[in-house]
C-alpha cells in the first residue's frame, strides 16, 4: 500500500508540472489551431534561465526561497519576452499559411532553442542545488512528502485556479474564449484578435518558465535536449485531456503523471514511456477529442 | 430622402479574393436612421461588401467613408467602437459559450456591459432570456439569428449590418426577425442589410441596391425596386408574362 500513496505523491507532482507545460500547448492550440512543438524547448529555456538567475541572486537573499520566487518572476518575464518574440518572428507570418507551415516553423524554432542552450551553456547536464529548497520531509505512515513536493503542488494549484478565474471570469477571458471559436467572429465584437494570441503566448510561457523551473527543483540535472521528452509529454497530457480545452490540460496532466509513476511504481520505470504511448494510442483509438474534448456541435 | 450628411459611403470599391474579383467598383450610401438593402443572387458580393465595411477584407481599391473615418484603413477591432456593428452571414455565434456571456461579449468594445441594453434586446427577443444560460451551440437556427443581432446590438451601434438574417429559417421565423429589425430601426439605429430574399428585404427597407456579380446594377426607392419588372423577374420569382402567351 505504501507504494500505492508514495506513487501518487510523486504521480501528482510531476502530473502538475505535466499540466502546467500542456496549458501552453493547449491554449494556442485553441486559438490558432496548431502545435507549438517549440514549447518543450522554451520550458528547457527556462529551466537554465532559472537556475543561472538563482545563482546569480541567491548570495543577496537570506532565504532560500525568497532568491526562488525572485528567480521565477525574473525568469517568467524573460520568457514571456522569448514568447512573444517566437510568436511574432517564427509564428505570425504564417498566420495565413496552412497549418502545417506553422507546425514545421515551430519544429524549426524548437531546434533554435535547443541549440541556442547547447551554445551558451554547453553540451553537459547542469544541476539544481541539493539545497535550493530546504531537505525537509514528512512522513505518512511509510511513505514521505517533501517540501519542495508541497511546494510545486501548492504553486501549481494556485496558479491554474488563477488561470481559470482569468479565462472564464473575466473580460480578457471572455475574450480570450471568443478568439478561439472564431477569429472574425471576435473581431466583429472589437477583440484586438493579435492581442489577445500575444497574452495567449506570454500565459503559456509564464506557465512553461514555471513547469521549466519545477522540474530542474524537483529532478535537479537538466540537459539542453530535456525539451523534447517533457514538451512530448506534456503535448500527450493535453491530447488526453482534449487538446483545446483548458481544464482537460489541467486534468489530462495530472492523469498523465499518475499514470506514468504507478507504471513506474508498479511495473518497471523504463516501460514508463512506452506505456504513455500506448495510453495515448488507445485515447486516440476510443476518445480521440480526449477526456473533456467533447464539444457543442455548431448549428448551421 | 435626406440629402446631405451621408452616414456611410462607398466610392468605387473594389475587392478580389486572389485573382478573382468579387467586387467591381461599387458606389452606395447609407443615410442616417435609413434600412437599406442589398439584394442579389448567390455569389454576387453581397457577403464581401458587409465584410469589407467591417474590415475583416481589405479593399484593392476605393472608399468607404463613415463620418470622416476612411474604414477601409482601419482594423476590424477599430470599426465596432465607431459605431458600426455587424450580424455576420452564418450567424457565428459563441457555440461553446452561454447566449448571456455571447451579448456579453457583443459589449466587448463598451469596456463596461450596459445591461439596461441586455435587458432590452431580451424584450426584442424574449426567447434569448429564457434561454440565457444556454450554450449558444444548442439553440436553434432562428434563435442563434436572434443571438447574432442581440449580440450586435450590445455594442450600442448608429449602424447595423445585417448579412442575410432570413438565411434557413422557417417563414414565421422570417417574419418575427424582421419585426425585430424594424423595431430596432424605430430606435435609430441606421440598417444596412444584405439579403438574398429580396421580397422580404425591399419590403423592409427605405431603399435598395441590386447586385450582380461585383456591379450594382439597380437602385432606388424599395417601393419602386418591387415594382420594377426586371426586379420581379429576377428576383422575386414572377415569371415573364410574354412567356405565358
Amino acid at each position: 500500500m505504501y507504494i500505492f500513496i508514495q506513487q501518487v505523491i510523486n504521480g501528482l507532482t510531476i502530473g502538475s508540472i505535466f499540466a502546467l507545460i500542456a496549458l501552453g500547448y493547449t491554449m494556442v492550440y485553441g486559438t490558432m489551431k496548431f502545435i507549438n512543438f517549440a514549447h518543450g524547448d522554451l520550458v528547457a529555456l527556462s529551466a537554465f534561465v532559472g537556475l543561472t538567475i538563482y545563482t546569480t541572486v541567491v548570495s543577496s537573499f537570506s532565504n532560500s526561497i525568497i532568491a526562488i520566487l525572485i528567480s521565477l518572476i525574473i525568469t517568467i518575464v524573460i520568457i514571456s519576452i522569448i514568447g512573444y518574440l517566437l510568436e511574432r518572428i517564427a509564428y505570425r507570418p504564417l498566420r495565413k499559411a496552412p497549418r502545417l507551415s506553422a507546425v514545421v516553423s515551430a519544429l524549426g524554432a524548437g531546434m533554435v532553442f535547443q541549440n541556442a542552450i547547447m551554445l551558451i551553456w554547453g553540451p553537459n547536464p547542469h544541476y539544481y542545488p541539493a539545497d535550493i529548497i530546504p531537505n525537509k520531509i514528512w512522513h505518512f505512515g511509510d511513505s514521505v512528502i517533501s517540501l519542495i513536493q508541497i511546494l510545486i503542488l501548492l504553486l501549481s494549484f494556485f496558479i491554474m485556479i488563477g488561470l481559470y478565474i482569468l479565462v472564464n471570469k473575466t473580460r480578457t477571458g471572455r475574450a480570450i474564449r471568443a478568439a478561439a471559436i472564431n477569429q472574425d467572429a471576435a473581431r466583429l465584437m472589437g477583440i484586438n484578435v493579435d492581442a489577445i494570441i500575444v497574452i495567449i503566448f506570454a500565459l503559456g510561457s509564464t506557465l512553461g518558465a514555471v513547469g521549466g523551473m519545477f522540474l530542474g527543483m524537483f529532478y535537479r540535472g537538466i540537459t539542453f535536449n530535456m525539451g523534447w521528452n517533457y514538451g512530448i509529454s506534456a503535448f500527450v497530457a493535453a491530447i488526453i485531456g482534449g487538446i483545446g480545452n483548458i481544464p482537460g490540460a489541467m486534468l489530462g496532466g495530472i492523469f498523465l503523471g499518475l499514470f506514468n509513476s504507478l507504471i513506474a511504481g508498479y511495473i518497471s520505470s523504463t516501460w514508463a514511456d512506452a506505456f504513455t504511448y500506448i495510453l495515448l494510442i488507445l485515447i486516440l483509438i476510443f476518445k480521440p477529442t480526449g477526456i473533456l474534448g467533447e464539444r457543442v456541435a455548431e448549428k448551421v | 430622402m435626406k440629402t446631405k450628411d451621408v452616414l456611410l459611403e462607398i466610392k468605387d470599391l473594389k475587392v478580389s479574393y486572389g485573382h478573382i474579383s468579387a467586387l467591381k467598383g461599387i458606389s452606395l450610401k447609407v443615410y442616417p436612421s435609413e434600412i437599406v438593402a442589398i439584394i442579389g443572387s448567390n455569389g454576387a458580393g453581397k457577403t464581401t461588401t458587409l465584410r469589407t465595411i467591417s474590415g475583416l477584407i481589405k479593399a484593392q481599391s476605393g472608399e468607404i467613408n463613415y463620418r470622416g473615418h476612411e474604414l477601409t484603413k482601419i482594423p476590424a477591432h477599430k470599426i465596432v467602437p465607431l459605431g458600426i456593428s455587424q450580424s455576420p452571414e452564418g450567424r457565428l455565434v459563441f457555440g461553446t459559450i452561454t447566449v448571456e456571456n455571447n451579448l456579453k461579449l457583443g459589449a466587448y468594445s463598451l469596456k463596461k456591459i450596459d445591461y439596461a441594453r441586455m435587458e432590452w434586446v431580451y424584450e426584442l427577443f424574449p426567447r434569448l432570456k429564457e434561454r440565457k444560460n444556454q450554450l449558444a451551440g444548442t439553440l436553434s437556427g432562428g434563435e442563434q439569428q436572434m443571438l447574432a443581432i442581440g449580440r450586435s446590438l450590445m455594442c450600442n451601434p448608429e449602424m447595423l449590418l445585417l448579412d442575410e438574417p432570413s438565411l434557413g429559417l422557417a417563414p414565421i421565423l422570417v417574419k418575427l426577425i424582421f419585426k425585430a429589425i424594424k423595431e430596432i430601426s424605430k430606435q435609430g439605429v441606421t440598417v444596412l442589410i444584405v439579403e438574398q430574399n429580396a421580397r422580404a428585404a425591399l419590403r423592409l427597407s427605405d431603399r435598395g441596391y441590386v447586385l450582380e456579380v461585383g456591379n450594382i446594377v439597380e437602385y432606388g426607392n424599395s417601393e419602386e425596386l418591387l415594382k420594377s419588372k426586371k426586379i420581379q423577374e429576377a428576383y422575386l420569382g414572377k415569371k415573364k408574362q410574354n412567356q405565358l402567351i
